[in-house]
């Protein structure tokens, strides 16, 4: 670390990790609430878990933007941050709002629009730590050097804050709403979040793989044209059926078509700088999360979107577990993988130590990644039998849900492979050891060095 | 990539074509909004009863149980068209009426069978929540969903 305060990073870290465990468990009740129907039903309903589970969410992962960019500007900049404090003040603020909205959830005081069920104190409450945010990373990096990393990673996330004034938009006219929701919703994950995300991934391998600043730098730029040139009107797939006009059904299928190429590159991007790099970074467990990343959103963000992402096709399945699927996969594989691959390779640094408890951390990879791929599986299993018995056979929603009770038992299964690697992955970086509990192997000499 | 592309020039290109989706997409925007209150909304008034109705399923989070229009949780039926499914679409008292003896009934408490909680729901809100889910129920929705059951 060649910065003092880049430290503030490792408050946001540790936060977000644990707003992860409560999402991860309330994820797991949630699925248990699916095989035992009855659990809680009278004390804490399906509901109140679900706001939970997506709102520790989506807090967890913006901290851990935010703690990125905390971490990785002041290098990139080359020069302290404008100030730690406001960027404490900032986190005191996010926290509270978050634990204050699952508080008033618990005690059923809520909205009702999906994800931006927050009190109107909370979403203030975000907008001020917004607005702070910014203002502190943009002074820090108009003061020093620019970069494309910076750029883009700045670009993104004053976007996506500018956005965040959608969550105070909310029309009589449910259409209305449903139409200005997705400008949060969508625009976030399929658009100004990506830019986040190449951003991060830029410079995690400029680190890794040593390959020169240049060329994953024109990549960056060619990934986030693409990601914004199909993202935008990409919108438009969650336009079929929400009352807005037809034309949104080839637009959207045409656009949102073109979403899997940005995800591609970014696998790809990733691939080629390991293979092209020289550096022989020892953080392997950070390296592991960075392709594991941009090969699981590939997946899950890129194929499993374009599997119900033509009109055709979602007209029936809109709505229904195949959503569900694909939503926990990319979820999982763009954003939480990433955000761990940066806690990965920041903590040992902001710890002052060697990478260390690596092959823990790396099973814990296989683990949630290896439960993510089972559980998308059953949930596109279950959501394939389900539209076709309810969509084109038009049974009833209850009765074709008992149907699936098979595979909602082998998601919880999944679910509990995903928390126990959560936890162990929450173990790996929190407590220190003085050795490795699990001997890696030994080193293995690469030819040429 | 070639020499043709430079970073400069992949720098411009991003900007000058993002500006170009955005400007497409705002007056896109503009026009599905008129089509929404002009158009594909405009079968039934919105009165001040169906705002209140729309709060009283926001107060409440159905959404994380329900979908509506296909947008929501998946673990219960879809709300947009319930009306229709239970052959009251045109009918304001009747749809009240069974929609109050639903509500009423819940929760089942059948074993094994998901539970759908208990509100505390005046007979007004759950008179302004029985039209707004009439309101939802013509809305334009370009055909969807594929039939009654939703
Ligand atoms: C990392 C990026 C992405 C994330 C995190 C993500 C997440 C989600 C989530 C959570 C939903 C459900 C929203 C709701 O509650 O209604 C959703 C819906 C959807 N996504 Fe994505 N998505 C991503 C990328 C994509 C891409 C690239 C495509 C297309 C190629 C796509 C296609 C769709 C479609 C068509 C739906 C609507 C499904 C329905 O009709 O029910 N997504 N996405
Ligand atoms: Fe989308």
């Amino acid at each position: 670390m060649k910065y003092q305060s880049q430290s503030v990073a490792k408050a946001y870290f540790y936060c977000a990790m644990a707003l992860f465990g409560i999402q991860v468990l309330g994820g797991l009740l949630a699925g248990w609430i699916y095989v035992s129907p009855n659990t809680l039903s009278e004390i804490v309903p399906f509901n109140v878990i679900r706001m939970i589970h997506t709102n520790a969410l989506i807090v967890w992962l913006l901290l851990g933007f935010f703690g990125a960019a905390y971490f990785l500007v002041p290098e990139e900049s080359e020069r302290e941050l404008f100030s730690v404090k406001l960027a404490y003040l900032q986190l005191i603020i996010l926290m509270v709002g978050t634990l204050g909205a699952v508080g008033s959830y618990l005690v059923g005081i809520h909205g009702g629009r999906e994800f931006l069920e927050q009190p109107l104190w909370v979403k203030f409450g975000i907008l001020v730590a917004a607005v702070i945010f910014l203002f502190n990373i943009s002074m820090t990096v108009l003061a020093g050097r620019k970069t494309a990393i910076t750029n883009v990673l700045l670009m993104g996330l004053w976007l996506l804050c500018l956005l965040w004034v959608f969550a105070f938009i909310n029309p009589e006219n449910l259409s209305l709403d449903k139409m200005y929701w997705w400008m949060v919703v969508h625009l976030w994950v399929e658009a100004t979040w990506e830019l986040v995300m190449a951003a991060i991934l830029g410079y995690l391998m400029l680190k890794l793989t040593g390959v020169d600043r240049e060329v994953v730098e024109k990549w960056l730029y060619v990934i986030v044209a693409t990601a914004l040139f199909s993202g935008i009107l990409g919108t438009g797939h969650h336009f079929y059926w929400i009352g807005t006009p037809g034309y949104w059904q080839w637009i959207g299928s045409i656009f949102s078509t073109f979403e899997v190429i940005p995800f591609f590159l970014m696998m790809s991007f990733a691939f080629v700088m390991v293979w092209k790099g020289r550096k022989n970074h020892p953080n392997k467990a950070a390296l592991l999360w960075s392709l594991g990343s941009s090969t699981v959103a590939f997946f899950g963000a890129g194929v499993w979107g374009f599997l119900h992402t033509l009109h055709g096709v979602n007209f029936y399945s809109h709505g229904t577990q195949i959503t569900a699927a694909h939503g926990h996969l990319a979820f999982y594989g763009a954003y939480v993988a990433l955000n761990l691959a940066v806690f990965t390779y920041a903590m040992p640094m902001l710890r002052g130590r060697d990478p260390y408890n690596q092959v823990l951390n790396m099973a814990s990879f296989w683990l949630m990644t290896g439960g993510m791929t089972f559980m998308t599986f059953v949930l596109t299993f279950a959501g394939t039998i389900q539209t076709h018995m309810q969509r084109v056979l038009g049974e009833n929603y209850m009765e074709v849900q008992d149907s699936l009770s098979l595979f909602y038992l082998m998601r919880f299964g999944a679910g509990a492979a995903v928390v126990i690697g959560a936890l162990l992955f929450i173990y790996s970086l929190v407590v220190a050891r003085k050795r490795e509990v699990i001997q890696p192997g030994p080193a293995q000499a690469v030819a040429g060095e | 990539m070639a020499e043709i592309l430079t970073k400069t020039r992949a720098r411009n290109i991003f900007y000058g074509g993002s500006i170009f989706f955005v400007v497409v997409f705002i007056a896109l925007t503009a026009q599905s909004h008129r089509h929404i209150v002009k158009t594909s909304t405009a079968g039934m008034p919105l009165t001040e009863q169906v705002a209140l109705g729309k709060h009283v399923w926001e107060k409440n989070s159905c959404i994380n149980c329900h979908t509506l229009h296909g947008e929501g949780a998946y673990f219960a039926p879809e709300i947009g068209n319930v009306m229709t499914r239970w052959g009251v679409a045109d009918d304001p008292e009747t749809a009240y009426e069974i929609l109050d003896g639903w509500m009423q009934a819940q929760p089942s408490g059948i074993e094994g069978r998901r539970q759908m909680p208990h509100f505390e729901i005046t007979e007004e809100e759950m008179r302004a929540l029985s039209e707004f889910l009439r309101w939802a129920d013509q809305t334009d929705t370009q055909g969807w969903p594929p039939n009654d059951a939703g």
